[in-house]
């Protein structure tokens, strides 16, 4: 069985094709949508996404060595993610399946990261931290589907990370090297200012934290670089927090970190930590696989054709904010 | 203060059992965590314990069975409090029949309610934060993340909280359950009260990352309307 998977929900368009034999990933096609200046424009990063389809979708197959014949199914992301971004996939994927009659496969993104991060790791039943520029989630399996024990309660890691090395002007580019510009800035601080340090239950939120250092900054009493290390210290102390009460209150024996945010070193050393501390083994997704890609949607393409889970291309409707709790995912327990 | 014995670890302090003046009690303390910056560690614990303490006192006062308190040490991160046996409401829930969980929901929606009036908010208000002793008695545990605070939001939150814990460990009864909370916590707080909470509390669930019934705008049924 090979799947064809096609992601489009923010910054990335990807083809992925797997096969359910081992090793699994046949080809990973992708290519990345970059603001000249603020975040990202959705309507531009459409644009940007059309224009490109149809090359990476071709050069796939032909890294593939493969005819668009013989894929026996097309997945692709319909959510959760921006509108505009979400309709360009969903309509080459809606196209293909129609024209080819092959089975279209509807693929939730955040329960797509999970499963490529599970391939990968060889994890079975972990409790999940979903960190990305729009998703700040601990998820683990129950009773049928990956159920949400605790996310931010307003805005997302990466969003209030990249945020903030806009506002004080590090940014953009984001990230240089693989390395996250508040961790850049970050290493070569050590004073630590008090900042609002909010862990709600499983929950957290970062927009006190936002404001708190950005009238820090703007007060110009404190070093920036005292700011940027406090604001990491402050943020990713609360996530590994909230993932050692998760950890405490599922019992999981896995801990598998997925999503964008996920390459930082600050943030993987306090995982570290809290693995250590409780016993659980802990995996961190490679990075090329961490962030958007199509590999991820193929896959759990993959997973639920095996399980017959399709939809009619005419109702193949894209779900901007489609929780992962609404998923069905009948391959797991 | 002798025979201290382990009973359990939590994530963020671990529980001794011992004796202390007499009385079977429990110590928590407060342990370090390596994943913070030391100074930052410190202050965190020692505050929450400081906090801890004192709301703890508050609910004692407006009538909300807590576990008596009895010695404080903010300095070391511990506190001396009396021993309860029971079981947690996590467990207990699926094991009652509907009378019972019912009697049990109403009386946890009066004693939050009840906090709530005395402006404390519980800040981890889960079924596993709730224990029910054998003999029917109900008490709030694990008053950790709790503040004082005029801020509805800080309530709303509580209940935000409640009702995730239902959804993620009991979501097929979660729907009585809220239904149960509610008219307990009605009776604490009055139906001026509850409705000023429940809008806040629907405000917060749609403020949420990929909410799906954002999309609904000016009101319609959002996520806690669907449960009342």
């Amino acid at each position: 069985m090979i799947v064809l998977g096609i992601e489009s929900t923010a910054h990335t368009f990807g083809v992925g094709i797997v096969e359910d034999r081992p090793p699994h990933i046949i080809v990973d096609r992708r290519v990345n949508y970059t603001p000249s200046k603020g975040g990202i424009h959705p309507r531009e990063a459409s644009l940007f996404f059309m224009s490109n389809a149809s090359r990476v979708l071709k050069d796939a197959l032909i890294e593939a060595g493969l005819t668009i014949n013989d894929v026996d199914g097309i997945a692709v992301a319909l959510g959760p993610g921006l509108g505009p971004c979400l309709r360009v996939g969903a309509t080459v994927a809606r196209v293909l399946a129609s024209y080819l009659k092959k089975p279209l496969i509807p693929v939730n993104h955040a329960v797509a990261h999970i499963e490529v991060g599970r391939l990968l790791t060889g994890f079975k039943d972990p409790l999940v931290v979903y960190l990305s520029g729009g998703n700040t989630m601990i998820l683990a399996f129950s009773d049928g589907r990956y159920r949400i024990f605790g996310e931010t309660l307003d805005i997302a890691l990466g969003n209030f990370i990249d945020t903030l090395v806009r506002e004080v002007g590090l940014a953009p580019p984001y990230v240089v090297g693989g390395t996250h510009k508040l961790d850049l800035c970050a290493e070569v601080g050590g004073s630590f200012i008090n900042l609002p340090y909010v862990v709600k239950g499983l929950d957290v939120s970062f927009s006190g934290i936002l404001t708190a250092a950005l009238r820090a900054f703007r007060e110009g009493k404190y070093d920036l670089k005292d700011i940027c290390y406090s604001v990491r210290e402050v943020a990713y102390s609360a996530i590994a927090e909230v993932v050692e009460r998760g950890l405490m209150h599922t019992k999981k024996g896995e801990l598998l970190v997925v999503g964008g945010v996920a390459a930082s070193k600050a943030l993987r050393s306090k995982f570290e930590v809290v693995s250590r501390l409780r016993g659980v083994k802990l995996g961190v997704v490679d990075p090329q696989y961490a962030v958007d890609n199509g590999v991820m949607i193929a896959w759990t393409g993959l997973l639920m054709l095996r399980h017959g889970i399709t939809v009619e291309p005419e109702k193949a409707y894209i779900r901007q904010r489609w929780r992962p709790d609404g998923v069905d995912v009948p391959w797991m327990g | 203060m002798d025979g201290l014995t382990l009973i359990a670890s939590g994530a963020e302090a671990d529980l001794y059992r011992g004796r202390f003046l007499g009385y079977d009690v429990v110590i928590k303390y407060r342990v370090p965590k390596g994943y913070r910056d030391p100074n930052f560690d410190r202050a965190v614990r020692m505050e929450r314990t400081l906090t801890e303490a004192k709301t703890m006192l508050i609910a004692m006062e407006c009538g909300v069975p807590v576990p008596t308190i009895l010695y404080v040490d903010v300095e070391n991160a511990l506190i001396v409090m009396e021993y309860v046996d029971g079981a947690l409401l996590r467990d207990v829930i699926p094991s009652v029949d509907g009378s019972l969980r019912r009697r049990y929901l109403e009386l946890l929606g009066g004693y939050v309610g009840k906090l709530h009036v005395s402006n404390v908010a519980h800040g981890d208000l889960t079924t596993s934060n709730v224990m029910v002793t054998s003999e029917g008695m109900m008490y709030l545990i694990d008053f950790g993340l709790s503040r004082v605070s005029y801020d509805v939001e800080d309530k709303a939150v509580d209940i935000h909280l409640l009702i995730r814990s239902f959804e993620s460990t009991h979501y097929n009864l979660t729907k009585e359950l809220v239904r149960y909370f509610l008219r307990g916590y009605t009776s604490a707080v009055g139906v001026e009260g509850v409705n000023i909470v429940v809008d806040k509390v629907r405000e917060i669930r749609l403020r949420g990352r990929y909410v799906e019934e954002r999309r609904v705008r000016g009101g319609g049924e959002g996520p806690i309307r669907s449960y009342v």
